[in-house]
């Protein structure tokens, strides 16, 4: 078998809570630079799959796999911590709610993770953090604390701060879903970015024009299965699942 | 109202009212200990830490402070605890506060979404790492106003340690009293007392309050 060969890998992923499944036996590859888009109605478990990627929701059967190492590995207590506590420096990731911490400025909270974790000096992740910003274009309000930063410079910030880590993959969690619609773009222009740069990204959204303008992949979910996949101009031109039409035709009809 | 009396007797009601102050500000680092722990307890992983920070909390709210104070220092010499009333005072009545500290230390930290310690995680953090940059440095802020009322209930319940003859302010009202045959000036003296030490403590827990907050 060489399934290993694949960058990020899910393999028969299965989550109940009780008698609830709401991830049925989903396997999934991601090769290194690719974007995949999960979309999906709300329920349909597709946050979930993205958020047992870094084990932030366990699994109850299955497997992930990040480039040859298996995340969900099982292990005592202590040395799951030190080890999962590993995998997770290696992936960002962005919330619905940004999840900023309002304690701290824009730069201390790209700052505080890398000096904690990887030991930069105090100027070195400055320099980071300096870099980090630009990029996002919040470089003028470094030393803003969140409460003064609309939702989009949060969601931009909380990006940036994920990117210091330096990751080898991000993932999304409806990034976009709880901005203002004019402020979608802004965050959507810093997506657009990383993609050029050919990170890899696992991306949950409602936005279907931009699922279909940068993405490589798109997984149609629906009650805990991957009813649909696929590139873009098939998954939504030419859907083949009626579930897939229903979704967009209500989706796009409710976007419009 | 007999203010000559009043004027002649105050320094020694001063002088008790230091250690009325001696006696909060240690109950109240006793009581942050004790809460500290107590809230560490209650938000353990483990059950049984949890339970026993639970039973904690409602052996000491549950019963009067009035009946700790006196097991402590009427029935602790029978099982060999021996306190003279001043130290009796201090733990009894830090353990109680703590009591209650537990409970205003938890709640401001479950206040924090959870979205927090997720996004801390996220990045790396492990789980202290988390609660100590992410969690309490947030919670502490939103815990000075309650432990402000935790302190100001506090202040106050030092005045049961004049039933185990500690000489602080109650007791010296209370022995004036005997002395002059005039409560209503001897309580009376006691009381401003006690209402500007907590005026001044509500000041600067205010202040503190103030100056914690993100702008």
């Amino acid at each position: 078998m060489s399934d290993k060969d694949h960058f990020v890998e899910i393999r028969h992923a299965q989550k109940s809570y009780g008698s609830l499944e709401v991830l049925k036996d989903i396997s999934l590859n991601v090769e290194r630079g690719q974007i995949v888009a999960i979309i999906g109605p709300s329920g349909s478990g597709k946050s979930t799959l993205l958020r047992a990627i870094n084990d932030l929701d366990p699994l109850t059967g299955g497997e992930v796999w990040l480039d040859g190492v298996q995340v969900n590995k099982s292990l005592p207590h202590r040395q799951y911590e030190k080890h999962i506590n590993e995998m997770r420096q290696q992936v960002g990731m962005v919330f619905q709610h940004f999840n900023l911490f309002p304690h701290m400025t824009a730069r201390e909270n790209v700052t505080m993770a890398p000096m904690l974790l990887k030991g930069l000096s105090k100027a070195e992740a400055d320099k980071l953090a300096e870099e980090q910003l630009d990029k996002v274009g919040m470089l003028d309000r470094i030393d803003y604390y969140p409460s003064r930063l609309s939702g989009g410079q949060k969601q931009r910030v909380a990006i940036a701060r994920a990117l210091a880590m330096k990751p080898k993959l991000m993932l999304f969690d409806e990034a976009t879903s709880a901005l203002d619609p004019e402020l979608v773009d802004e965050v959507n222009m810093v997506m657009k970015k990383l993609a050029e740069e050919h990170m890899t990204m696992i991306i949950v959204t409602h936005e279907m024009d931009f699922a279909a303008s940068v993405c490589d992949r798109v997984l149609f979910m629906d009650q805990g299965v991957v009813v649909e996949e696929g590139p873009p101009s098939v998954v939504f031109k030419n859907p083949t699942k009626d579930r897939t039409r229903e979704f967009l035709r209500k989706h796009l009809a409710g976007a419009a | 109202m007999d203010i000559d009396l009043m004027m002649r007797v105050y320094p020694f009601f001063l002088t008790a009212a230091w250690t009325t102050i001696q006696l909060s500000v240690l109950t109240a680092l006793l009581g942050l200990a004790m809460g500290a722990l107590g809230a560490s307890a209650r938000l353990s992983r483990f059950a049984l830490v949890r339970f026993i920070g639970a039973a904690y909390v409602s052996l000491f709210r549950g019963t009067p402070a009035l009946i700790q104070l006196f097991i402590l220092y009427f029935g602790g010499p029978q099982i060999g605890i021996q306190l003279d009333a001043f130290e009796a005072g201090v733990i009894g009545l830090g353990i109680n506060a703590g009591a209650y500290m537990t409970e205003t230390i938890r709640g401001a930290i479950i206040s924090i979404d959870k979205g927090q310690r997720e996004a801390g995680r996220t990045l790396g953090l492990s789980q202290w790492q988390a609660t100590y940059k992410i969690i309490l440095p947030q919670a502490a802020r939103l815990m000075v106003r309650p432990l402000g009322v935790n302190l100001n209930m506090l202040i106050k319940a030092t005045a049961l340690v004049a039933a185990i003859s500690v000489v602080e302010l109650t007791y010296t009202a209370q022995r004036y009293i005997g002395s002059t045959y005039k409560p209503f000036e001897m309580f009376l003296l006691a009381g401003v007392l006690y209402m500007i030490i907590i005026y001044a403590t509500g000041r600067a827990v205010a202040w503190l309050d103030r100056r914690v907050q993100i702008t």
